[in-house]
Formats: structure tokens, sequence, C-alpha cells
């Protein structure tokens, strides 16, 4: 590894809840404290170790006293889904800096079930109340969807392409006992499927679903201290775009995935090729195409067909988002925590699903619909 | 009445929401970059200039991406399945709207096809829509 060791963080704690899915019986508030007793436990930490607190969904200030803790380092970074991406960024630069020594990063969110969940209703005086709320936009599938016929157009994705992404992922999801949707599916299955919004289909789309995780973070120099084999912080990303969808630069890419993933390749000193599991933010189907080709693994207009070819399931050559992803596994609303936790569970040896040699992990998150984006390289060798 | 979503203006973007209600599709310019764009701002988003001018677009447009939603939002339900579309502007800016006087069907939006601008009443305000451009003719 080329990595720069004198500031290298890793993570040392890594747990979801105890349980992901459906949770009437459990607010927000304590699938974070849930998430965060469970990441402490991992790593043999009480709240009394803890001197950073970051969290998005709901305040870090509320996190930390929920659960007793009384940070001197908070980050309150709430850009959607890819937030814990970038917690752990700052977190790594905090650290590095002496700004902080044991960072918690927590994640909760009930919203499939709604108990104790912040609503965010839009102004009709913000930039979205006014120049897309009157259109008739309901949540991301109405408009986090709206790039793919551009896309298609541009580079001949199929429909049959699109639904396959489900399928692919589905074949993980089928692997690991807490995914939420573990029946095999076909691309007819997907076609089946009632629309939600043209083109896409309830199979494209992702689950809505309770749970949380989180993470500890400590100075590389510190993680062998702790009971299980850490996972080490290559190289990071971030970035952002457009606060809506219809003002993105150009529909068919990601400009916030483009920089957050080559400032992330660019510090970890490593490029696709070096990458043995990948995880994209799969909120909607066409997100992990976006992601293999904004990333750089295949060219541009060749994703669909790279992952239809069975690249990216059980037994290719670029195992992509091996828990199911936010199709099949989870999705709570903001996924990227999940995704964080499945490069983890990889690189530990631990995934229901594990691929065999996986030294280096990359996550890609996204935030809000393209409006955003973080990017981790992680490694289990230092 | 609609019950569906009304803006409401900022004193930024009151010139863009009068243009609506006068009929008019009233956009910023940069005249430093000789370059429209949206949405408003007393200052140009590429250069940073704040030598910009208000102006009327043609109106005409291009359908660029769109999908056709079956769950419909607050105050949609009798258009239900309907398009939100992004459409790109004769002068280059995009935006976000409703497309109007044709059958919402993949068959009948057909991605480029030319389009013109209208207006939606809501409430006291009016919102710009598009409908396919009559041929050889600007409406």
């Amino acid at each position: 590894m080329t990595a720069k060791q004198a500031n290298q963080v890793a993570i040392v704690g890594a747990a979801e809840t105890n349980e992901v899915g459906k949770l009437p019986g459990v607010s927000a508030i304590q699938l974070h404290a849930e998430a965060a007793r469970n990441t402490l436990a991992d790593c043999g930490l009480t709240p009394a170790d803890v001197d950073g607190v970051a969290a998005a969904g709901i305040s870090p200030i509320e996190v930390a006293h929920y659960l007793g803790v009384t940070p001197i380092w908070i980050d309150n970074t709430a850009i959607g889904g890819c937030s814990f991406l970038v917690h752990v960024r700052h977190a790594a630069a905090a650290i590095a800096s002496g700004k902080a020594r044991t960072v918690l990063i927590t994640h909760g969110q009930s919203g499939r079930s709604r108990v104790g969940q912040p609503s965010m209703p839009a102004s009709p005086q913000s930039i979205q109340g006014q120049f897309e709320a009157p259109y008739g936009v309901l949540g991301p599938p109405t408009a986090f969807t709206i790039p793919v016929l551009r896309y298609m157009k541009e580079y001949g994705l199929t429909h049959e392409q699109l639904a396959y992404v489900a399928v692919a992922q589905r074949k993980w999801a089928q692997r690991n006992p807490r995914a939420m949707m573990r029946d095999p599916i076909t691309v007819d299955d997907v076609f089946a499927s009632r629309v939600i919004a043209y083109p896409f289909h309830l199979l494209e789309c992702c689950l809505v679903t309770d749970g949380g995780g989180a993470l500890v973070v400590v100075s590389a120099e510190r993680a062998r201290d702790f009971p299980k084999r850490p996972v080490y912080v290559l190289g990071t990303g971030e970035a952002c775009e457009s606060p809506i969808v219809s003002q993105m630069e150009d529909v068919t890419t990601s400009k916030a995935f483009r920089l957050s993933s080559r400032e992330a390749f660019a510090e970890a000193g490593i490029g696709p090729a070096d990458v043995d599991h990948l995880m994209v933010y799969d909120a909607f189907a066409h997100l992990p195409l976006y992601g293999l080709e904004d990333l750089g693994f295949v060219g541009r207009g060749e994703a669909g067909a790279f992952v239809a070819e069975g690249n990216t399931e059980p037994g290719g050559r670029l195992p992509m988002n091996t828990s199911g992803g936010g199709l099949s596994y989870t999705h709570t609303g903001m996924y990227g925590m999940f995704a964080i936790q499945e490069s983890v569970r990889q690189l530990r040896g631990e995934a229901a699903a594990q691929v065999e040699g996986v030294e280096v992990g990359f996550v890609q998150g996204v935030g809000g619909m393209f409006m955003a984006a973080g990017s981790l390289v992680l490694s289990n060798a230092s | 009445m609609s019950s569906k979503p009304v803006p409401k203006p900022t004193p930024e973007t009151q010139p863009f929401w009068d243009g609506c209600s006068a009929g008019e599709l009233r956009i910023q310019r940069c005249k430093p970059c000789d370059a429209a764009y949206f949405y408003p701002r007393p200052f140009c988003p590429r250069c940073g200039s704040d030598e910009v001018e208000w102006f009327r677009a043609s109106g005409r447009a291009r359908l660029y991406s769109y999908v056709i939603n079956h769950r419909p939002g607050p105050g949609f339900d009798e258009d239900a399945p309907y398009a939100i579309a992004v459409v790109e502007l004769e002068e280059g800016p995009r935006m976000m709207t409703n497309i109007v006087g044709v059958e919402n069907t993949p068959e009948n939006l057909v991605l480029d096809m030319p389009l013109q601008v209208t207006f939606e009443r809501r409430d006291e305000m009016a919102v710009p829509v598009f409908q396919p451009a009559v041929e050889g003719g600007t409406r």
C-alpha cells in the first residue's frame, strides 16, 4: 500500500442494529443508540471513551446526550445518504490533527415505521419548493429517476439491462439471511412488478426500512489494540453538485461521483483495477451503473452490459453490493451507513456472502438525488 | 382552486414569477458571459459577475428527460400518470416542468421533441409548463 500511513485512521468498531427491516417498536433515536452501543461493544469501548460524535438525520447533540457522551468534537454534516462516508473523512482529518481521538459515527432511521422520525418539509420558498415541487414531485422515486431516459437515449442502455441490476443484487441477497428480499427474481419479474415512475418498476426501486449502524474510528497507530481486525481508511472523497436534479450539468453522469471518487483513489494511491469489492449506493437500479462508469470501473455506456454479463454478481470479477444493497437488503432512507458496514464485514472476513481474498474495498455514497457524494477506499492492510 | 403545490417567490425570484403571471418566461442573462442561466440569482453562477439582466425567453424548448409518475404528488391525483420532465430551453438552461396538451405516454413523449411554454394557474400564481410545439410556428 502506498497510503500515507502517518496520518492514517482505521475503523475498529462497526455494527448495525440488532435487526433491520420493519421495527415499529423502536424510535429513530433508539436506532442510533442501539447501533452505537452494539458498535462500542464490538470494539470493547464504553461511552466514556468517545470524544467525537458525528450523526445525520438526528443532531449529534441529541445522539451524544442520549448515549451519555460529552464530545469535544462534533460533526453534523447532513448531506443525505452519503453523510456517514463524509463523517469518516472528516473524522480522519480530525484525528490526524489531534482534534479527536475516538470518533463515533451513528445512523438510525425509522424510515418505514416513522417512529420518532424527524420530517423535513420543504419550504415553498426553497429552491426545490419553487422550481421542482410545483410539478408533482413526490420523493426520490419521482426525481432521482428522471436522468435515466436521457442516459438510455445517449448510451443505448436497455430496459432489460436496467432491470438486471435488481436481478444481480438479489443473487447476493439470497445469501444474506438479514436481507429483507431474498427470493430469486428474473428480468420478467421486474417487468411484472408495478410501474412506480416509468421507466422504473417497483423492483428497480429501493426498499423502505427501519434500522441503524455505527462506526468507531481511531488512529491507525491505536488500531491493533482493538479486538477485531482493523479496517484502514486509505482514501476519502466528498463533493456536491446541485440541490435539484434538473440543474445537474449532465444527467448521464454524476459530477459529484466523479470528483469524490477521484479524490479517494488519488489519496489511496490506487485505481479501480486494485479494488476487490465494491459498494455503490443503490437507491434505484441506475445508480450502480452510474457508479461503475463515474468511478472508472468501466467506460461510458458500458455499465449496463457489464452487469448483465454477470461481472458484479456472485462469481463475477467485481463483486458489487454483496449484501443485496438498498434494492434487496435494507434501505432506511440514508443508506450509506449500510454500504460501509458491508465493506467492513467483507474486509474483516465476516460477511454473510463472503468474497474470497478481499483486501481493498471501495464504497461510493450518494447524497440526495445526485446532489452530493462521498467515497471511501478501505483495506484490511495498512 | 388547485391543491397542487404553489411556489412562493423570494425577492430574488420575484421577477421570474411575475413573468409567469404575465404569460412570459423571464429568465436572466449574464452580460459578460452573454449566456442565459436559471434558476434566478442576482449574479452569474458561471463567472460571478453581477452584470446580469432579465429578458423574455423564446419559450421554445426540447424534451431533455422525464419520468411518468404513477404515484401522484399532492394535488395531482387526477393527472396520474403524469410526466415530471426536464426541458432544455432554446437559450440553454434547463428546468423541471410538466408536459400538457398531449397524453403523457412513452410513445407520445419522445426525447428531444420540440416544446413551447404555456402557463398553468396556481392560486394567485402561474407556473410554466410545456406543450408540444406546433410545426413551423411559435404559437
